[in-house]
């Protein structure tokens, strides 16, 4: 068994409306001289640490546990879940 | 008769509600902690208002997986009237009781404002002494109030008549103006304003009638006279 930190980031899925992202693009970045940036999206992450066997299994526990207890509602949102070592 | 006030950790509407129900209509009501279960014998259950978890992770979804909801569940199959506002909305449409979801409101802000609701169904357990269409004025308080579904979710709402409230201007950027909706038997019913806080001409100052409708519609379900 090893100690993984396993990052869970929820944002909204393409189409749902983001109106904290735009106003932070809007209102703040693009009000100075940063003109190249597009696009911002807001987002929610949590850092899990979690003792699994592998980088693989703690992947899916935690994919586990985000569909079985909603991290993510996912009529509007998805996760993305990055695992690193401890 | 008795209806079944769920209190969370962070419900803070559940002692006006409690009062209305039992000092203006005479309802023999009853406060049930979330982690216990529900007797058999609650002839209605409202969720109330509030910030249960202190709305962490996003509104009503930490409430959704409290031991009570399997009770709550298991009446809503029987077809027991379930209310839930505004933070009890939240929670049964996390719990998969009602359809959709309450995302931030367009503005970023809490809301805290009258507003006006239209009643598009008058079948259900709390509005059944309204006429269609009638006009409600009422007062929302919440940060996360903008109701979403998608398209095809939105069509089966129109056609098995599920949406209950809508609100007759653009308040928060909700799919089709929905305040409010109901489950398909009709007998779950969420909506997003306080008719807890409208009942009383003491603190409404508009018109109290048409939120009592509400209250005077589960009394017509249950049978009592008031």
């Amino acid at each position: 068994m090893a100690t993984f930190n396993v990052q869970v980031t929820i944002e909204n899925k393409p189409g749902i409306s983001d109106p904290e992202g735009e106003t932070i693009l809007n209102d703040l970045v693009l009000r100075g001289k940063y003109d190249s940036v597009s696009k911002i999206k807001s987002a929610k992450m949590l850092r899990f640490t979690i003792e699994e066997n592998s980088k693989e299994s703690a992947q899916l526990k935690v994919q586990e546990i985000c569909d079985d207890v909603r991290i993510f509602n996912p009529l509007v949102s998805k996760v993305t879940i990055d695992v690193f070592d401890a | 008769m008795k209806v079944g006030v769920v209190v969370f950790p962070g419900s803070n509407c559940d002692r006006d509600m409690f009062h209305v129900l039992t000092d203006v209509f005479h309802l023999d009501a009853q406060y049930y902690w979330h982690d216990k279960g529900l007797p058999e014998n609650i002839d209605a259950v409202i969720l109330p208002g509030g910030f249960s978890y202190g709305d962490r992770l996003r509104a009503g979804v930490i409430a959704a997986h409290s031991p009570v909801i399997k009770d709550v569940q298991k009446m809503s199959e029987k077809g027991i009237p379930i209310l839930g506002v505004c933070n009890g909305f939240q929670i049964l449409v996390e719990s998969g009781l009602l359809p959709g979801v309450l995302l931030k409101n367009d503005s970023l802000n809490f809301m805290c404002e009258w507003t006006d609701l239209i009643v598009e169904n008058n079948q259900t357990p709390f509005t059944n002494q309204f006429e269609l269409n009638q006009k409600i004025p009422i007062p929302i308080a919440n940060g996360e109030g903008k109701y979403f579904a998608d398209d095809e979710t939105l069509k089966s709402l129109q056609k098995n008549n599920q949406i209950v409230f809508r609100y007759s201007d653009v308040v928060n950027g909700s799919s089709n103006r929905i305040a409010g909706v109901c489950n398909e038997d009709g007998n779950v019913v969420g909506m997003m304003p306080h008719p807890e806080r409208a009942v009383e001409s003491e603190i409404n100052p508009i018109d109290n009638k048409p939120s009592s409708l509400i209250f005077e519609s589960l009394l017509e379900q249950m049978g009592v006279k008031n």
